[in-house]
């Protein structure tokens, strides 16, 4: 456990974090060890993000350092055993809206909290969130807008859903500047995150890892 | 310009220049009683402004492609068929009846970007389908390192690195020297060059395939906008626009995610660039304003808003550039016409800046708590807002009564208060709409 490197994160000390874990894995220790400290960071900052403590910025500049760090360690981990994925996520903004912010940082997040991200990218069309859904055995679809005019086509993403059969083994979640609870009873959705550590936490909840 | 003696006046001289030249246009309206329904509408708003109580609140919510949709044509139908889209605007006015005209600034000339090979948005038919509105195609238009040359001289690095990049007819200017290269006679030569080459020459050609479009289209947004404003009355919404520094650098040049890494990574270049770029803000809010004698400039404000920026870097990095933009509008006798995209109830103790005189500027508000900012700008800034977008998308028109009711309740009792909706309105519940405007009008005479 190195301390050190965990605050440095924590601290957004992105030029320090990057060198002590050259200095780590010169002095030979192990990556899996390094990665796990920086994935403590990146809990520290979720959960200052959820006390409004930390804002959309830390959450980027932390995923940019975590970035950073995965390259530097992807070689030595080569030979450990794959991480176990906490569930698989389809993710996209939906058709007639072009907008990824948010939906980047929240696939961000998903995928340091340990899921297994398919990101579709931007205007989405329903049928891709479903047969991605399928193929991937995924257990939740996370749909992304920031248009209002995009809602409507969230609500059709549910529904083809329900005419796929698939609502038993996949779970659907919305997001996005325009959402409230009344927008999520709107599309039948099975719920929402007001934002990207909330989002999180509801997968975690869906699949019972929280 | 609105005076002879424009320079001697005070800003509060130009202030009450600028709302009399509004409330007097140079228009032949329908009727001596419409003429007087425009001027009663300007005064509603001058008084709003002024923190006084007006005869009720004004209706004004921002409206972009919904009387297009609304009348049953496509975005993309809206976009580019000015005649349809005039039947559109002309039948949206009549039914509805809000206190400003649709907003014009919002019908993307698609025709000048068509010519101009536009990158930084889609738009029907060109990247979105035909039902949705333009959008941004956010990137790194401008470099990490590329800071000193837009402080530098930000029109050069506009010319010769940005609009190359954003403007894809305006390639070849990459090819061009700095036109502040022609200082002497025997630059000029030089200086020509590249415009002899055919790469050039063709780009000059699609520049003037924009203007003529450009021409088409605003010809065509001030007969609809004139043709409204003379039958029903109804004043436009704002003269101009222009950006808070710290947004023209994250909206379209650096984009979001790029400007967030650089407060961490080169902080002091943010600052710097940021206050290089006022008296652009300010120019840029002046100049359509004085054509268009209107007395407000629209400022739409993304990345200040709450989630965006610690309370502490919204002083820093935010706040700072954008008061110096809205006092260099006031000193104008403008009226800055800001929208808080978002929320703002972090930001309501930092905007309520002893710097800003009272009564001089306006705060639209979209998802920020209304009650809150009523009680802190309340008596120092006119207010307005905030009637949420997924309501208009989604909910009923008694919803629509409600939410209006109580807002006006806890907001307009005392003046200083504008009715509008949270989000640039395309496409909505057509009997929301209404409905909003209804009950603005309704309630707000009641108060």
């Amino acid at each position: 456990m190195t301390q050190e490197l965990t605050q440095a994160i924590v601290d957004l000390r992105e030029d320090d974090a990057l060198a002590m874990v050259d200095g780590l894995l010169a002095k030979g220790d192990d990556a899996a060890g390094i990665l796990a400290d920086c994935k403590a960071a990146m809990d520290v900052i979720g959960e200052r993000f959820a006390n409004g403590e930390a804002f959309i910025p830390e959450l980027i500049m932390a995923g940019e350092i975590m970035t950073g760090v995965s390259v530097k360690l992807k070689p030595h981990l080569a030979g450990a055993a794959p991480e176990q994925k906490l569930g698989v996520v389809v993710i996209g903004t939906v058709q007639g809206d072009i907008h990824d912010i948010g939906k980047d940082i929240v696939a961000t997040m998903l995928d340091i909290a340990g899921f297994d991200v398919v990101d579709l990218g931007v205007d989405v069309k329903v049928d891709a969130f479903i047969t991605t859904a399928k193929e991937k055995q995924a257990q939740i679809i996370a749909m992304s807008c920031l248009l209002t005019s995009a809602i409507d086509t969230m609500k059709r993403v549910v529904a083809a859903a329900g005419q796929a059969g698939i609502r038993g083994d996949v779970k659907l979640m919305v997001g996005g500047a325009p959402i409230t609870e009344q927008v999520v009873a709107y599309t039948g959705a099975d719920g929402f995150g007001k934002d990207a550590v909330e989002a999180v936490e509801l997968a975690k909840q869906w699949i019972g890892g929280a | 310009m609105f005076a002879e003696n424009w320079d001697k006046l005070t800003a509060d001289e130009r202030f009450e220049k600028r709302f009399d030249v509004w409330q007097n246009p140079e228009i032949e309206f329908a009727s001596d009683a419409v003429k007087a329904e425009y001027q009663e509408r300007v005064q509603m708003f001058k008084d709003a402004v002024q923190l006084k109580k007006p005869s009720r609140p004004p209706v004004a919510p921002w409206i972009a492609l919904f009387p297009g949709l609304d009348a049953g044509l496509t975005a993309k139908e809206t976009y580019y068929d000015f005649d349809k889209l005039h039947s559109a605007w002309t039948r949206f006015h009549d039914i509805y009846r809000p206190d400003v005209l649709a907003f014009t600034i919002n019908i993307a000339p698609v025709k000048v970007y068509d010519a101009l090979d536009y990158k930084l948005y889609d738009w029907p038919g060109h990247g979105v389908d035909e039902d949705s509105g333009y959008q941004y195609n956010e990137a790194e238009y401008m470099a990490a390192d590329e800071y000193d040359k837009l402080i530098a001289d930000p029109s050069n690095y506009w010319q010769r690195f940005y609009l190359p990049r954003v403007i894809g007819a305006m390639g070849p200017w990459t090819t061009l020297d700095p036109f502040t290269d022609l200082v002497e006679g025997p630059m000029v030569g030089p200086f020509f060059i590249p415009f002899g080459t055919p790469p050039v020459q063709d780009m000059l050609k699609k520049m003037m395939e924009a203007g003529n479009a450009a021409l088409e289209w605003v010809q065509a947004m001030t007969r609809m906008d004139g043709d409204s404003m003379a039958k029903f009355g109804i004043p436009g919404f704002a003269g101009g626009a222009t950006k808070a520094p710290y947004d023209i650098l994250g909206d379209t040049m650096r984009g979001t995610r790029g400007l967030m890494l650089d407060k961490f990574r080169q902080p002091e270049k943010v600052l710097e660039a940021c206050d290089r770029l006022v008296p652009l803000a300010i120019d840029w809010g002046v100049r359509p304003c004085n054509i268009n004698k209107h007395p407000f400039v629209f400022i739409p404000l993304h990345k200040g808003a709450d989630g965006f920026l610690s309370d502490e870097d919204f002083r820093t990095f935010y706040w700072p550039s954008l008061k110096k933009v809205l006092l260099g509008l006031i000193e104008e006798g403008i009226t800055p016409l800001c929208f808080a995209e978002g929320a703002y109830n972090d930001r309501l103790e930092a905007i309520h800046d002893p710097e800003i005189p009272a009564g001089k500027m306006i705060w639209m508000f979209d998802a920020t708590n209304m009650s809150e900012a009523k009680k802190h700008l309340g008596g120092y800034q006119c207010i307005g807002g905030n009637v949420p977008g997924a309501l208009l998308t989604t909910g009923t028109v008694q919803d629509m009564d409600d939410y209006v009711r109580q807002l006006l309740e806890d907001c307009a009792g005392d003046g200083g208060f504008i009715l509008g909706s949270g989000i640039v309105i395309d496409a909505a519940r057509s009997e929301c709409v209404k409905a909003m405007i209804d009950a603005g009008r309704k309630y707000g005479a009641q108060i």
